[in-house]
């Protein structure tokens, strides 16, 4: 009775542990809950809002709301998905994301999970905001036209390296992602092995002069969709 | 009856859509059985003979004469598809979407070393041949300037979805592209 | 300047305790003396307080009040809602600006002053209004404007206030010319009470008995969202945690509200006496009242009311001589962000954080300020809160209709003879609401402000109350000439302006959904627009993270139901050519036009 808690998920019974998130359940028992912000090791955060699910009817996003007995979670429906591809389709146009070009392509979370979700178009109004690039730092770079606001770095700089060194400024349509200094990324005390780094989703914080190293074909998103690692472990609980 | 028709054109973008176009390999053979081309670069029509079935829109709308070609293909199209990422949200050409134009102008022609030789201009002057199309404020992804039916995303979109796509619609059955089919690259 | 920047930020921080958990005073300190917290400023902050540079900028550059570039010695910040609107704020900022010579948004040649929009400060009964740094202006005329710029040219720290307003507003520490216009008082409120009544019998009782005693009350919330009071404080007493806090949200800011000024202003001992009556219920120690930027004229003389009440034995060690119970209330200044009124986000503004709200859960009852339990509750809860330990529980009970218990005060404003405070007891119908305050020709009323909904005279029969039609109190009457769209433009681009920015729907939905209605306000919507607008709606209520994000689309979608023939008779058939009514050549080719110097010779 205290070791486990039994919930359902899309009418699948699945067991989980007191204290997981509805994600962590899920991830356990191989079910796969599209996310964005959410990252392995990093404090959830709620903010993307990808992973809204039906909880008992209300929505609550999976990453931050706890597991309790018997609810009822509702994951893969025709109105959820439809709430997150709305949800991608602001992410693109709220951005500029020339995934033409963009380094991380093929590798990126927020193309992924727009193919997952069968996406060939956002059905909003593209934006094309300013957002600016900051190629200071000699190892790395900020595209602001990627960021997604997902706060990744903010939390693995803070969490894992110990830094600090993102934080957000301003509020709303104008909220971006700033670093800890006044002027510029190489302001700061930044390394290239730093966890921030990697976390990021989409191609918004790279590395310089290791882009388009895999060739087409066999990048991490080419032939499977994201979550398929997670669906994996499907049955094995 | 005769074949259905297809047409195709390219406005803001760079012909990369169509030679994926041309990439089908040899079922450009088996296309040609179901189709007859109408205005497009691949016959060299330049004109609309009359309505046609399907029309393919590589390229956003930098210019007036985007403009007027897209429409004159929503006029004439009764499927019009938006191949590529230029034609679905303005693609690199997008990239000045929050440049003034006057800065644009600025940038390509102007002589003064600092803002960069985009092109031999000696006299500095920007190119002002009444027949030239005035530029659009931005370049414009189609769909903001007519309704289109269906988006074929990628840089350009494998040949394989191109031709699923006017598979499907040449026989009736609903664009349902696979996994691997939309890619944004 | 007698004062270096250098010196000012370490004063400033070593006054607070080095302490960054009051970023929010520090920052305002600094913008106050300065005209901005710079970017050199930021750095020394955060030097004194050994904290990051970019924790001191989220947070200046969040709230409105704010600024790292230089601001005017006087800003002025002329109230954009529209209630102000409709009483000719436009007039007025056009006064401004010419006698000041600059736009909205500019600051004079000469640094002294800067002219800006605000959204509701809170003056809706006495429109137009403003804002002259601290000090409030009303019933604004351009003559008023000419007049006030005047002074101020003379002299920045001009005496604006020729004749004070009525009661408190009066009073030495406050001398503002804003009026209460209290029209109706009821028995809840607007009523005496001996200061110390409400604590007395309270500390009779044990604090489970108080928590009882306001459960039996059947109180709920008085913000808007409605939840039982008592229900709150006794989570937040069993809610394990060494320190458990008593917040009050003086963040008043849904447009169209009001009546928390006027309780400040008049009842300022009873809201205080509720919040200790809380602290001793679910065993705290410390109160905060987080008063929203705005009312800041009345902060002096709310801090002497507490300076009064330490004196009194009412707050502090022992009070009232009970040994073991000290509590004590400090005043925490907000700086400029409607978000703020959410309780987790007002937290986070204590903390000296962004006022961005916190994931839930913990709740606050669990885990709130300072991640102690905390209770957070409205000023006319804890005024309520104190009633009711005074007279009792059945009494209070004995008030209003149904689930929905005691007196509402109500902010009512806009097209009507008397605009102002009504305590009325709940169950009143909106019928019985609008004659009242002698309102005519009423086409439509927003109840809850701009978060809550449009009605049409289909529901003037609904009465305000929890279960039907649920008020923060913000009451906008609208009569038959006032284009109801431009009431909704207006709400959403306040939304625009005061989300987060925190979680992707609110962030991005609500632009989307203002671009939207714009394009049909222009006379380029089609009907599958409509049908857009409420797909996009139900995304953004649905999906987003707190409060603001699921209401947020309610101006245009309860004008959509309610009002749907305004919008349909805007909308323009759809191009039998399959062309986008909303795209414009003419205004696209603009730029390229004046820059070739000659129109396009294509017949495009």
């Amino acid at each position: 009775m205290s070791d486990t808690i039994t919930l359902t998920i899309d009418g699948v019974e699945i067991q989980g542990k007191p204290g997981q998130t509805i994600m962590e359940a899920a991830d356990a028992a191989g079910i796969y809950i599209p996310r964005l912000c959410a990252m392995d090791g990093l404090v959830p955060h709620g903010s993307c809002r990808v992973c809204t699910v039906m909880v008992n009817g209300r929505p609550q996003s999976a990453c931050t709301q706890p597991i309790a007995p018997g609810i009822v979670v509702d994951n893969e429906t025709d109105e959820i998905n439809a709430i997150r591809r709305d949800i991608v389709d602001m992410l693109f146009v709220e951005g500029n994301h020339f995934c033409m070009f963009c380094e991380k392509s093929g590798n990126c979370e927020l193309q992924a999970v727009a193919y997952r979700l069968g996406i060939a178009a956002p059905r909003f109004p593209f934006q094309f905001p300013d957002c600016g690039i900051d190629a200071s730092h000699p190892d790395i770079f900020i595209d602001r036209d990627r960021c997604i606001l997902c706060g990744r770095c903010v939390r693995a700089s803070q969490d894992l390296d110990g830094k600090d060194v993102f934080g957000f400024v301003g509020r709303g349509s104008e909220k971006r992602i700033a670093v800890n200094s006044d002027a510029k990324l190489k302001d700061t005390n930044i390394d290239v092995t730093d966890k921030a780094v990697e976390a990021c989703p989409v191609g918004a914080l790279l590395k310089k002069r290791v882009g388009f190293a895999v060739p087409i074909g066999q990048r991490k998103y080419d032939h499977k969709p994201i979550g398929s690692d997670i669906e994996q472990n499907k049955g094995s609980l | 009856m005769g074949k259905p028709k297809l047409a195709t054109t390219s406005l803001c973008g760079c012909f990369g859509c169509h030679m994926s176009v041309l990439d089908i390999d040899d079922r450009i053979l088996k296309l040609i059985e179901l189709v007859d081309f109408d205005k497009s670069p691949i016959d060299d029509i330049k004109e609309f003979t009359g309505p046609v079935d399907i029309g393919l829109i590589e390229g956003g709308c930098c210019n007036e004469e985007n403009v007027h070609v897209l429409k004159d293909f929503r006029k004439n199209c009764k499927i019009l598809i938006s191949v590529g990422d230029c034609a679905i949200d303005g693609g690199i050409p997008a990239l000045r979407n929050n440049i003034p134009l006057k800065e644009c102008f600025d940038e390509a022609y102007s002589t003064d070393n600092r803002l960069g030789p985009a092109v031999l201009n000696p006299s500095g002057k920007v190119p002002n041949d009444p027949e030239l199309p005035l530029l659009l404020d931005r370049v414009y992804p189609c769909s903001e300037i007519v309704k289109i039916d269906y988006h074929l995303p990628g840089c350009p979109p494998p040949a394989d979805t191109i031709w699923e796509a006017m598979v499907a619609l040449l026989t009736d059955k609903p664009v349902a592209l696979p996994y691997e089919l939309i890619k944004y690259d | 300047m007698s004062e270096t920047l250098e010196s000012a930020v370490k004063a400033v921080c070593s006054e607070c305790g080095n302490d960054r958990e009051r970023m929010m005073d520090i920052v305002r300190a600094i913008q106050g003396k300065f005209g901005c917290v710079s970017s050199e400023a930021m750095d020394m902050i955060a030097k004194q307080l050994a904290t990051h540079r970019v924790e001191v900028e989220s947070v200046v550059s969040f709230y409105s009040f704010l600024s790292d570039r230089p601001k005017g010695k006087v800003v002025i910040r002329l109230c954009d809602d529209i209630i102000d609107e409709m009483a000719g704020s436009a007039d007025v900022a056009n006064a401004f600006a010419t006698e000041l010579g600059i736009g909205i948004g500019e600051t004079t040649a000469d640094g002294k002053i800067t002219l800006e929009h605000t959204p509701c400060i809170g003056m809706c009964d006495q429109v137009p209004a403003a804002m002259v740094n601290d000090v409030v202006v009303t019933n604004l005329t351009p003559a008023k404007v000419k007049d006030i710029v005047a002074k101020l040219k003379a002299d920045v720290d001009a005496d604006l206030v020729d004749a004070p307003g009525d009661g408190n507003n009066a009073n030495d520490l406050v001398k503002a010319m804003v009026q209460n216009n209290i029209q109706q008082s009821g028995d809840v409120i607007f009523a005496g009470m001996e200061p110390g009544a409400a604590i007395k019998k309270a500390l009779e009782m044990a604090p489970k008995d108080v928590i009882a005693e306001v459960t039996k009350s059947k109180l709920r919330g008085r913000g808007g969202a409605g939840f039982p009071t008592g229900l709150k404080w006794k989570f937040t007493s069993d809610a394990p945690g060494a320190e458990k806090f008593v917040l009050c949200n003086a963040d008043e800011g849904e447009p169209g509200t009001f009546k928390d000024r006027v309780i400040l202003t008049e009842q300022p001992d009873m809201m205080f006496e509720g919040m200790t009556v809380a602290g001793y219920a679910i065993d705290a120690s410390t109160g905060v009242v987080y008063l929203r930027a705005e009312y800041a004229y009345l902060r002096e003389y709310l801090e002497s009311v507490l300076a009064r009440r330490r004196s009194d034995g009412l707050l502090g060690k022992s009070v009232c001589g009970k040994d073991g119970f000290d509590f004590d209330i400090r005043i925490q200044m907000g700086a400029g962000a409607y978000i703020c009124g959410e309780e987790t986000a007002l937290i986070s503004s204590c903390e000296g954080l962004r006022g961005d709200p916190k994931n839930r859960p913990p709740f606050p009852a669990q885990e709130g300020y300072k991640a102690g339990p905390t209770t957070v509750n409205n000023v006319e809860t804890f005024c309520c809160c104190a009633r009711v330990m005074e007279k009792g529980a059945d009494w209070f009970a004995g008030i209003g209709d149904g689930q929905s218990v005691g007196t509402k005060l109500l902010s009512i404003s806009g097209d009507c003879g008397k605009p102002g405070i009504y305590e009325v007891p709940f169950g009143i119908t909106v019928d019985e609401m609008l004659k009242m305050c002698g309102a005519k020709d009423t086409a439509a009323v927003q109840v809850g402000g701009a978060s809550g909904q449009m009605i049409g005279k289909n529901d003037f029969g609904r009465k305000i109350c929890y279960d039907d039609l649920a008020t923060g109190g913000s009451i906008m009457i609208f009569n038959s000439k006032r284009d109801l769209l431009k009431v909704a433009e207006k709400f959403m681009e306040f939304f625009v302006d005061e989300s987060c920015g925190y979680c992707t729907p609110c962030r991005a939905g609500n632009v989307l959904l203002l671009n939207a209605l714009k394009t049909i306000l222009a006379g380029k919507g089609e009907a599958s627009d409509l049908e857009y607008i409420e797909t996009l709606g139900n995304t953004v209520i649905k999906a987003s993270r707190c409060g603001l994000g699921q209401t947020s689309p309610n101006p245009i979608l309860t004008t959509l139901k309610n009002f749907r023939p305004a919008y349909e008779a805007l909308l323009v058939a759809p191009s039998k050519d399959g062309y986008q009514v909303s795209f414009d050549i003419k205004a696209a080719v603009g730029d390229a036009a004046a820059i070739a110097g000659r129109d396009s010779v294509h017949a495009y």
